[in-house]
């Protein structure tokens, strides 16, 4: 059984117990332990099930690289999947439950797959379910589907009731990594004088070091590793972030890093999670390697664990996996292991190591303990089902013929070690193959660059290859030091401390156990313990051609589990080798991806949730429109009156109520959203012609003109009134939606096209209050506050004047929209409120109307106004509009006018702009098509137009509609059908003027 | 070819599955094909079967810088639909759609494609009118889509926020015979049927230069030799404008990264594909239990298949709104493809400058669903010369002006 030793545990305060429960089960622990450490010290060695047998499943690791051990954590609305219990940090109140099991972890009907599995095996599933073809969709599927999946999904209606942060940081030299090797490397990089950031995934500082052993500087690492941590807390700076890992490195160095702030202490307040986005100008990666598993048969069942798991849990927290451990392995590194158990008062029955030759010094200090050591000895199998029981020896030179069985409860194992190359990786670092350790490593020379072309990241100590205490500090020492005489910093003449370890045996490389593994025993070694790949599912690929180590991955899904391939990928693409009979670095590794271990949605997220997500924009006027009950339309980010419908109206009839007041007296519009861009400089003039259809450089100060705006391709992108303020000054209001990007779209072109000319643009939306007051008592209103003449001779139509109105500042511009009597009224911001509300006082006489975007919509399409969005979609061309007018036959150019000359542009078989007024009066639907007859070469119903707007006039007490049809304006008079959206249903129309109202403009003509 | 099926399946089991023959053969350039097709995706495999199934073109090479399927084919959400607003997509989109719907029977191949419907949102009364406008033309097109309330919204995605604080649904465009299938299985099942009919696929061999004689294709010089052709197919979507180049033509593309990720697996909760455009964010769960996420593309030319880490946060930051049960989901995996980009956003499938040199590319976001239609076009395409399905896709219409623009619905992602 796994128990708690009576002594131990560096890392554990036993004075501090807390409870947890597992399962329902009440358990307790000790403050400074893992869940994962928690649990084997109350003997739940078996906690979980595979994702594709139901196999049982112990903790197999101690760190990020765990595949087994993945629990479901918290309840209610803090239910976590996925969370592995071996970077869990125990705490009062812990609540976690097992995955992926019917009805429960210790008896699950899904293990009944284990019984087909001689047939589930790698890519069953493109082999099967074919037939009946509605099959896969209602039984097989759903089945599958239901069967796999790993962790609980939250509930629908659950709410994240913890909140995630954002922050960025620029240093000059970046570590990843808190173990002996990132914490010299920082202490290199720091005493050069650069600004040095260290992250470290979990919350101790020097990672394997103390538990491993040797001296440093004569000095237990541990004493070491507080000396040296005393040290760079010391150095100002030098920044030291626990519970921060290294997520993801991405082009140009910008990399990610993800601090778990209270996962640990859930009562803490302030955010769960913080994602750092870091600029550094060099980064180091001190991130250490992985042990491997060996491949044998029964490596998955609970109690086989990584040698070096085993040492962690008995030195970090004085749990022991087992009662008797064998321990088999290929390297001198799992000796420490077996010596550290025996010390501990464990038995150890025997050491098998794979290889003829033996252990050095290691072994010998074993075999003095008393331990039984075997050379080219390996597991044939591991029997037991729920727990290990023992083990059967064989030759690792032969097929798997039993030599002996040893009674045992727990296997440490070990088949050498992969430094962790993942960020290196994940920007384009390259790999080399190191044959004497067996591993890739990064290969210095294909390092990833910067921006400038240099190389921006170097990985020091384990990570980078270097696996003995003394040479992981000397090239952390280089590396820090490189990485800050990189940037310009001197380094000091420090020196990499000396370090002493026990001298070892060389590795031999074990890719399969043993060796000449039989079919049967092949068939049980797994290589992805979560997703249930076995040496055989990937000799198997090979065999039906998957022999990219990209095909074999997908085939057999290997790596593609929640700890991406940490323990399986370098043992699977082994195997691939040498089933291809190709060498290890021809058949390379996949893709390493960010982020190293997962991280949270929410993290990703950030601050930007609810109402910071996308936060709505507000005009001035806003809270009065809130208050008199609008009803909200978003418009872009803002949000726009749709109408104000009156307590017990509909909002149908809101918008009618408003078009017939405005009409007939007074409407008052919040136009504040309309993009205000302001153009100027001495080659402003220039720079409107080529930004609009229209002259713009001869309108005259004081003047307004309509205008369009084309994309290059020459469909109409924009319009609106633009407005000569002085010489060099333009004002050119574009539609809400398209403020933004309408100032992006100039400055594009202002940037890399015509840098050199002198025009300068500001997007000054948000700096006036815009109303526009509409009707036939329009003038009557602005009259009323006084201060500025706008009569028809002082301000014609189409012109625009600056003074002060009711005692505010304002430039007035008389344009329309609407058909009626308008004036325009910009005044700042901050006095937007004023007006509306002086305005609302005089004209309450007239009868004064607040009126939404629906009533405006209306009145234009009643003028035949078109509206960009509606009438246009990106495929429009002014010309579709019949808006020649204002396109300038006189300009050498404009943006769109060589696209419009293209042939297609020019054919007369364009859909053009007409009125449709359906015969019985009714209402055509948006967006419906007037088919034409017959069909096209591939089946389709022939169109002829379609209907771009649709609206009930209350003016004219009828449907009215825009719309594009075929030859339109030739065909006035004519009907055509509009299919409804059951494709069967037709609605006739008549083409006519899209000008229902007022043709001559004799409304705004006073 | 030995046929797939649970009997064989059990069959060999028996047997130690020894008998299991290599999907495709590993084949070595001959030193002539009648049509030699770039780019082993789906789009190149797909084409080459149709060259050989319908129009009995069988003497064909795919030719593969890397692994087939290896592209984009095996890095996209796997969104199969056909509801398109102009005709020319919407008709090849639905071609597409209905050969996925039998391609497992086809192919003896379980390419598991899933009808499990894709829904539209529409957030903004513009969306709500664009796929208004969508619904009406897939009325008339053949395409069986409907616009669906909130309320059945909610019936058909339980884990969704009807009703943020920013974009409440107000609807959406629904098409119930959509869904997804297994990417990397349509590749090797058409790849397992290519060679069945004598193909060859040749992997690791890049194309290094395009063979030309008086205006017309003659060959291609690659990294294992010079190989004689009478019909080139370029189908190689990020690299299309390299290839191009090689043959002497140009082409109006732009590459840019997109990218995708998945969570940790989790148990099923959501059966549909759901995609919302106005905060750019689409999501579904596959048979995995992994939640599958895509999001815009970059704004920036490049080749390398990463992507910058912006466009993740905005996409996750969306689909948290959107489904704000994610929030302590995990990311499991980010990744990036290069999509080549045309400036309408519909695919280029085309005769070129070059007598006997065809070009398929330009899918942009959207090539995946396309993989059936598009190989059934093209390969018509390169046999007779013409094809109503791909006629309107051909390279002229840049200089004509004759787009075929889907974005302008409601700026729909594909």
């Amino acid at each position: 059984m796994s128990t708690r030793l009576a002594t131990g545990g560096r890392l554990t305060d036993r004075s501090d117990r807390l409870e947890f429960t597992f399962n329902g089960k009440r358990l307790t622990g000790f403050a400074g332990d893992t869940l994962a450490s928690a649990l084997l010290a109350n003997d739940q060695m078996l906690v979980g099930r595979s994702f594709k047998y139901h196999r049982p499943r112990g903790v197999v690791a101690s760190g990020a690289e765990e595949p087994n051990a993945l629990v479901n954590l918290g309840t209610g609305d803090r239910v976590e999947p996925n969370q592995r219990a071996t970077t869990t940090e125990l705490f009062h109140g812990l609540s976690a439950t097992s995955q992926n099991h019917w009805p429960s972890l210790e008896h699950d009907i899904g293990a009944l797959n284990g019984l087909v599995a001689p047939v589930l095996t790698a890519g069953f599933y493109y082999k099967m379910f074919i037939h009946p073809r509605p099959f896969w969709k209602h039984i097989y599927e759903p089945f599958i589907r239901q069967s796999a999946g790993l962790g609980r999904a939250p509930d629908p209606e659950a709410r994240d009731p913890d909140t995630y942060e954002h922050v960025h940081a620029h240093v000059d030299v970046l570590v990843l990594g808190g173990g002996v090797a990132g914490l010299q490397a920082a202490h290199a990089a720091g005493a050069a004088g650069a600004q040095v950031l260290l992250l470290e995934q979990s919350p101790h500082l020097g990672g394997r070091a103390p538990v491993d052993g040797g001296t440093i500087d004569g000095q237990d690492p541990e004493a070491w590793v507080e000396a040296t941590v005393a040290a760079l807390k010391a150095m100002d700076n030098v920044d030291i972030r626990t519970r921060t890992m290294g997520a993801g490195i991405y082009d140009h160095g910008y990399v990610l890093g993800y601090e778990r702030l209270n996962d640990h202490a859930p009562w803490l307040a302030g955010p769960r999670h913080r994602l750092w986005r870091i600029r550094a100008g060099q980064v180091v990666t001190a991130t250490g390697a992985i042990e491997r598993p060996l491949s044998f048969a029964g490596n998955d069942v609970p109690g086989v664990m990584l040698a070096s798991a085993m040492r962690d849990y008995l030195v970090n927290y004085g749990v022991a996996a087992g009662d008797r451990t064998v321990v088999v392995t290929n390297n001198d590194d799992a000796y420490r292991t077996a010596i550290i158990l025996k010390q501990a008062g464990l038995d150890v029955p025997a050491i098998l190591d794979a290889r003829e030759y033996g252990g050095g010094a290691l072994a010998a200090e074993a075999r003095a303990l008393g331990i039984r050591v075997e050379q080219g000895r390996a597991i044939a199998k591991v029997q037991g089902g729920k727990r290990v029981t023992g083990v059967a020896i064989c030759a690792q030179a032969g097929a798997g013929g039993l030599l002996e069985e040893i009674p045992c409860d727990a296997v440490a194992m070990s088949g050498g070690w992969s430094p962790v190359v993942h960020l290196w990786s994940h920007c384009g670092g390259k790999l080399l193959w190191d044959d004497a350790q067996a591993m890739f490593r990064p290969d210095p020379d294909r390092a990833p660059t910067g921006a400038d072309g240099a190389p921006m990241l170097r990985v020091a100590g384990a990570a980078n290859g270097f696996l003995r205490l003394g040479d992981t500090l000397r090239d952390a020492e280089a590396q820090g030091r490189e990485a800050a005489a990189a940037l310009g910093f001197t380094p000091g003449a420090g020196a990499a401390p000396a370090a002493e370890a026990t001298e070892e045996a060389p590795l031999a490389p074990v890719w399969l156990m043993p060796q000449g593994a039989r079919d049967d025993l092949r068939k049980k070694a797994w290589l992805d313990y979560q997703n249930d790949v076995k040496v055989s599912d990937v000799q198997l690929a090979a065999q039906e051609g998957f022999e990219s180590v990209e095909h074999t991955k997908r085939y057999t899904t290997l790596g593609m589990a929640t700890d991406q391939g940490k323990l399986s990928n370098i043992n699977g693409l082994a195997t691939l080798s040498r089933a291809l009979g190709e060498e290890i670095p021809q058949v390379g590794t996949t893709t390493f991806r960010p982020p190293y271990t997962p991280i949270s949605m929410g993290a990703i997220a950030g601050e930007a949730k609810g109402k910071l997500f996308q936060p709505i924009r507000k005009t001035p006027l806003h809270d009065w429109h809130e208050a008199h009950g609008a009803h909200w339309e978003p418009v872009g980010q803002w949000r726009r009156p749709y109408a104000y419908p009156q307590p017990g109206e509909s909002v149908h009839d809101a918008v009618m109520r408003e078009v017939t007041a405005t009409r007939t007296g007074l409407g008052l519009l919040d136009a504040s959203t309309l993009g205000k861009i302001l153009v100027k400089g001495p080659d402003a003039g220039r720079f409107m012609d080529m930004m609009y259809t229209n002259m713009m450089s001869t309108l005259k100060p004081g003047r307004c003109r309509y205008g369009l705006m084309c994309s290059e391709n020459g469909f109409l992108i924009d319009d609106g009134v633009v407005a000569r303020i002085d010489d060099q000054t333009f004002l050119c209001h574009t539609t809400t939606g398209g403020a933004d990007r309408i100032h992006a779209h100039m400055e594009e072109w202002l940037q890399t096209e015509w840098w050199d000319w002198q025009v300068y643009t500001a997007n000054l939306t948000e700096q006036y209050a815009q109303i526009a007051v509409v009707g036939p008592k329009a003038r009557a209103v602005l009259d009323k506050l006084g201060g500025m003449d706008l009569s028809a001779e002082a301000l014609p139509f189409m012109g625009w004047a600056e003074g002060t109105l009711g005692g505010l500042p304002a430039r007035v511009f008389r344009i329309s929209f609407s058909g009626e009597l308008s004036f325009e009224v910009a005044v700042p911001a901050h006095r937007g409120r004023a007006l509306w509300e002086r305005l609302h006082e005089a004209g309450a006489e007239f009868g004064a109307t607040p009126y939404g975007t629906e009533a405006l919509h209306i009145m234009r399409a009643e003028k035949g106004f078109i509206m960009i969005g509606d009438e246009t979609d990106g495929t429009v061309i002014p010309q579709d509009l019949g808006l020649h007018w204002a396109i300038s036959k006189k300009k050498d150019d404009y943006l769109g006018k060589r696209a419009q000359a293209r042939s297609h542009m020019t054919d007369p078989d364009r859909w053009q702009l007409v009125g449709l007024e359906t015969l019985e009066g009714g209402v055509l639907p948006d967006g419906a098509y007037a088919v034409a007859p017959g069909r096209n070469a591939n089946g389709q119903r022939n169109t002829q137009g379609r209907v771009t707007s649709s609206y009930h006039s209350p003016t004219l007490g009828r449907g009215i509609a825009m719309g594009l049809v075929h030859k339109g304006p030739e065909r006035m008079g004519e009907e055509i059908a509009f299919a409804m959206e059951d494709g069967e249903t037709m609605m006739r129309a008549r083409i006519v003027s899209p000008v229902f109202f007022d043709p001559d403009g004799e409304k705004q003509n006073v | 070819m030995k046929r797939y099926s649970a009997f064989a399946l059990v069959r060999e089991a028996l047997n130690g599955h020894k008998g299991w023959e290599r999907a495709w053969r590993n084949a070595q350039p001959k030193a002539h094909y009648d049509a030699i097709i770039i780019g082993a995706g789906g789009h190149g495999l797909a084409t080459a079967y149709y060259l050989g199934k319908n129009f009995g073109i069988t003497n064909v090479a795919i030719l593969e810088k890397g692994w087939l399927g290896g592209g984009n084919t095996g890095r996209n959400t796997t969104i199969i639909r056909s509801n398109y607003l102009q005709d020319p997509s919407a008709a090849i989109y639905e071609k597409s759609r209905a050969l996925y719907e039998t391609l497992s029977q086809e192919l003896n191949y379980n390419i598991m494609f899933s009808p499990r419907g894709v829904m539209m949102l529409a957030q903004t009364e513009h969306e709500v009118r664009g796929y208004r406008r969508t619904a009406h033309a897939n009325a008339l097109q053949g395409v069986s889509t409907e616009f669906i309330s909130p309320r059945r919204v909610k019936e058909l995605v339980p884990i969704i926020e009807l009703n943020g604080p920013r974009y409440p649904v107000l609807g959406a465009l629904w098409q119930d015979r959509a869904g997804t299938a297994r990417h990397d299985a349509v590749a090797w099942g058409y790849a397992r049927a290519c060679s069945d009919m004598g193909m060859d696929i040749i992997q690791k061999c890049e194309v290094t230069g395009i063979t030309r004689e008086g205006g017309r294709v003659t060959g291609v010089q690659t990294t294992k030799g010079d190989i004689a052709c009478d019909r080139l197919g370029i189908v190689v979507a990020g690299h299309s404008g390299v290839l191009a180049e090689m043959a002497g033509f140009r082409l109006p593309v732009e590459s840019v990264a997109l990218q995708a990720l998945v969570s940790e697996p989790i148990k099923p909760c959501m059966d549909v594909v759901v995609m919302a455009n106005t905060v750019h964010g689409y999501m579904s769960q596959s048979d995995k239990g992994e939640m599958v996420i895509g999001g815009g593309a970059d704004g920036f030319n490049n080749y390398t298949q990463r992507g910058s880490f912006h466009h993740i946060e905005e996409t996750v930051r969306a689909l948290v709104e959107t489904f704000p049960m994610i929030s302590r989901l995990k990311m499991l995996r980010q990744w990036g493809g290069i999509v080549d980009m045309t400036g309408d956003r519909s695919p280029i499938l085309s005769k070129t400058p070059i007598e006997g040199v065809f070009i398929n590319c330009g899918w942009g976001t959207g090539g995946f669903k396309a993989i059936p239609g598009s190989g059934w076009g093209f390969a018509e395409l390169m046999a007779k010369g013409t094809s109503p399905l791909t006629d309107p896709f051909s390279l002229n219409r840049f200089g004509e002006g004759r787009f075929i623009d889907e974005s302008v619905a409601a700026g729909v992602a594909h």
